[in-house]
């Protein structure tokens, strides 16, 4: 009925999506440790510790220069591209005390006051916005 | 012997588990929303359910990456809300059914849905935002709740088609359960969101209508919609309403409607809920 018969054309289709990153098993497997040391801050002597000295913190998981580069300068979209996943990168959000709103206005073009102005006006329109080749 | 006797859909957006706790359910931002589910929370005092199948998904709460279960029941005899890092909801436990879990997760499996069981863990606001929206903020939860939850973060996500499928096996399940339960079964999850990437922000009112009217009725092409359509048209976090499908197909044959709510916006998501009965 709806059996996939070829997984490369299905996991391409995503990529034809504007401004989103589809959580794949590549990405999933790529940013396995930056997931799982997001994860880590759901306990409070770890925030604690991460908050202390933030690299030294992240020196003790098997995460590479980038990873760590990107994770101390909280650029969430490269986060994305290295295979962050949004609920486990929002444990770094709530950390930092941010909002999930406020966080994610920071992967887009505007600010966050901007951004809830959008949201209350209705929201990002689809149109233009669902695929990269067809222009629609 | 226990009967399915109705389906809910909605959004568990967790800012509305903060509203309800902080008391700002009548605020200007808040009211339309909480408006909309004051129909339900009566119809529900009226019909005492015993047991609910609440279909949902876990946000990197109970689940880490170290284990992904595409389909997994809980059958504990109690759960508590989960520390998503503010401290837990200041909600009551969660109790579990576990003659009613056991009996359907053994069912599933010998109808080959090959389940993961799950008899310890905690519940986050994907399960206890819709408990919220439908009962308040009573001293104890009035039914006993079933968790199901769903893989839809890691790709692949199960299709809608094998959701629907689970929904009908549920159902047959349910079906052969000796006891006279009244079991209701929730789809959580949606509408249209997308938390992530410059597209964030992304809301679809006509295609979350669209999905709405096609729960409704003896339609089953709602099973049919791949995935990429969700994503396109709904944002990647729209992909949580192939969980509304295991409701829908548990629901049987035919649905009427007896209640639907549509508001945009709560945080980045637009709110969806709509009550459906099974037509005999």
């Amino acid at each position: 009925m709806t059996h996939i018969k070829d997984i490369h054309a299905y996991l391409a289709e995503f990529d034809d999506i504007p401004g989103t990153r589809v959580y794949t098993a590549a990405r999933a497997r790529k940013g396995y440790h930056i997931n799982q040391f997001a994860m880590s801050l759901m306990k409070a002597e770890n925030r604690a510790r991460f908050k202390a000295d933030e690299r030294a913190y992240l020196d003790e998981w098997p995460i590479d220069d980038a990873g760590k580069a990107a994770l101390l300068a909280r650029d969430y979209n490269l986060l994305l591209d290295l295979g962050g996943n949004v609920y486990f990168l929002s444990k770094l959000f709530s950390t930092d005390g941010l909002s999930f709103a406020e966080a994610v206005s920071t992967m887009t073009d505007k600010t966050f006051p901007e951004y809830q102005a959008m949201m209350n006006a209705g929201g990002r329109s689809p149109e233009g916005n669902r695929s990269i080749k067809g222009k629609y | 012997m226990a009967r399915i006797t109705a389906g809910v859909g909605s959004s568990h957006v967790p800012l509305l588990g903060v509203a309800a706790d902080q008391g700002k359910t009548q605020d200007a931002y808040f009211k339309p929303i909480f408006d909309g589910y004051e129909w339900t929370k009566q119809w529900e005092r009226e019909q005492k359910p015993d047991v609910i199948i609440l279909v949902y998904n876990d946000h990197a709460s109970a689940f880490d990456m170290k284990i992904v279960p595409t389909f997994a029941i809980g059958t504990g005899e109690r759960y508590k809300p989960a520390d998503e890092g503010w401290g837990p909801r200041q909600v009551p436990d969660v109790e579990g059914h576990p003659d009613l879990a056991w009996h359907i997760a053994q069912s599933l499996i010998l109808d080959e849905f090959d389940m993961t069981i799950i008899n310890e863990m905690d519940v986050d606001h994907g399960l206890t935002v819709p408990l919220t929206m439908m009962f308040g903020a009573p001293e104890a939860w009035p039914a006993k709740i079933i968790p199901l939850a769903v893989n839809v973060v890691t790709y692949p996500v199960p299709s809608g088609n094998r959701c629907w499928a689970l929904g009908e096996a549920i159902a047959r399940a349910v079906a052969s359960f000796p006891e006279d339960l009244n079991v209701q079964i929730w789809g959580t999850g949606g509408m249209s969101h997308q938390l992530q990437g410059p597209r964030a922000g992304l809301i679809n009112p006509e295609w979350d209508n669209m999905f709405l009217d096609g729960l409704v009725g003896t339609s089953d092409a709602l099973r049919r919609i791949p995935h990429v359509e969700y994503i396109r048209e709904t944002g990647s976090e729209g992909i949580e309403m192939v969980m509304w499908l295991i409701m829908r197909g548990a629901l049987g044959h035919e649905t009427r409607s007896i209640h639907r709510h549509y508001h945009v916006p709560c945080s980045n998501t637009a709110i969806g809920h709509i009550v459906l009965e099974p037509v005999a």
